[in-house]
């Protein structure tokens, strides 16, 4: 089942950690972003292979935007 | 030729100097070196540093009243009470009221948190304070830099530097004072609540926000005036959409500007003779009480909600009500994570961080209303 990863709010995509084909487990950190001057880690929403990243390291995001899809 | 060498002599720096002097350098340096080296709040922390530094210089006559330069900076920048007002107008121009209107409820934790307030202000008149400088050093516990400028240079003006140095390192210290009172008041169960989704606020709503709310907040404490009008003017520059160039001087160089005189001034009137005093220790103490006691109301606040609240609110979200913008509202988040890494805070925390800052005007308001 393939799971979406949205932005939790608003900000800047700062690193990806990891890229299609990658094995991610629950919680594992898989991208840093940005609001506010703050950086936070966005955290896998379940165990599963990356399946696909819709942004890239510099993009501004809103709430909600797909970031990424993993299944 | 005895005679002009000694008047050569009188006229040294080196010989009037005195060991209180030598003091507040101490404090200056140390200013100095926490603003460069640990970037503790340097835009403020760098010229009040500076400004100690050579306000302790003997014989130079800068802070002369109707003479010195920088004295003049402080007359008509200060005690005319122009400075503080633009900051908030530059402040108002940065700030996105959004989160505090997705999510009115929170605007309660704002006032939550400004318990500390009066607390320290009771606290300081019964250690012996009077009521004026009481409540100048009530409204650290705000944390709000400009709002304790402006109200001690209307009720107390002999505690200036001190109170605003006390603001601003507090705030700087914001990470540190507030996560144990937040650890202490709340469960892991609690911290690891995450919020409803928030709703999206329309453009309307927005540009109407900074009207209504001039009209609400003076009409209820008229002597709010000068800072929430300038603040709701700024936000008003921003939303309209119409004026990016007014809105972009007032958050940049405007502010930056004023920032430099503000910064300077306050600090040069911390002469060795008003600051070397047992009050100004005082000061610091109330002033770390008025923090976590403002964190403590906060949270607790936030908990009785809570009581009534169908959807439960993080009560973390309570410490974000002390005006320190956007600190405290990181703190909370950081706090919020470590017990749920997909707990996302930040968004909501800037409502009741946003809320606490028209709460602190508010309260200085008040306290100018009945004490003037």
């Amino acid at each position: 089942m393939a799971e979406e990863l949205l932005a939790p709010m608003v900000g800047k995509i700062l690193k990806i950690k990891v890229k299609p084909g990658d094995a991610v487990r629950e919680d594992d950190e898989i991208m840093v972003m940005e609001s506010m001057k703050l950086e936070t880690g966005i955290h896998a929403p379940c165990d599963g292979v990356v399946k696909e990243i819709k942004v890239a390291e510099g993009d501004r995001v809103e709430e909600d935007d797909l970031l990424a899809i993993i299944e | 030729m005895t005679d002009s060498a000694v008047a050569f002599l009188s006229h040294l720096g080196i010989t009037a100097l005195s060991p209180g002097m030598v003091f507040m350098w101490a404090v200056s340096f140390g200013l100095i070196y926490l603003a460069i080296a640990r970037r503790f709040e340097p835009l403020l922390l760098l010229p009040i540093g500076f400004g100690i530094l050579v306000a302790n210089l003997p014989l130079t006559g800068l802070m002369e009243p109707g003479e010195g330069l920088i004295w003049r900076f402080y007359h008509y920048g200060i005690q005319w009470e122009v400075i503080p007002p633009v900051i908030f107008l530059g402040l108002g121009a940065l700030t996105d009221f959004g989160p505090m209107l997705a999510r009115p409820s929170l605007i309660f934790l704002g006032a939550g948190a400004q318990v500390g307030v009066y607390v320290t202000f009771f606290a300081a008149r019964a250690l012996g304070f009077t009521l004026p400088e009481a409540a100048t050093v009530g409204i650290i516990g705000g944390a709000d830099g400009p709002t304790t400028i402006y109200l001690a240079t209307r009720l107390a003006p002999h505690l200036l530097g001190s109170c605003a140095v006390a603001a601003y390192s507090y705030m700087a210290l914001v990470p540190i004072i507030q996560p144990p009172v937040m650890r202490l008041l709340t469960t892991e169960a609690e911290r690891r609540i995450t919020m409803k989704k928030s709703r999206k606020v329309p453009k309307r709503e927005k540009i109407l926000f900074p009207i209504v709310a001039t009209l609400v907040t003076i009409l209820i404490v008229p002597a709010s005036a000068p800072l929430m009008a300038m603040f709701m003017l700024g936000n008003l520059f921003r939303e309209s959409g119409v004026v990016e160039r007014l809105a972009g001087a007032a958050q940049n160089e405007l502010m930056n500007i004023v920032t430099i005189f503000l910064g300077l001034s306050v600090g040069a009137t911390m002469k060795a003779e008003t600051f070397l005093q047992a009050k100004v220790i005082f000061i610091f103490v109330l002033g770390l009480v008025a923090f976590a006691v403002s964190t403590a109301s906060g949270v607790l606040f936030a908990k009785c909600m809570n009581l009534f609240l169908k959807d439960k609110i993080n009560p973390l979200l309570g410490a974000a009500g002390v005006s320190a913008v956007p600190m405290a509202a990181r703190v909370v988040h950081q706090v919020g994570s470590e017990a749920n890494r997909k707990n996302y805070l930040l968004m909501y925390a800037m409502g009741p961080n946003i809320a606490g800052v028209i709460g602190t005007i508010l309260a200085a308001g008040i306290f100018l209303s009945l004490l003037q």
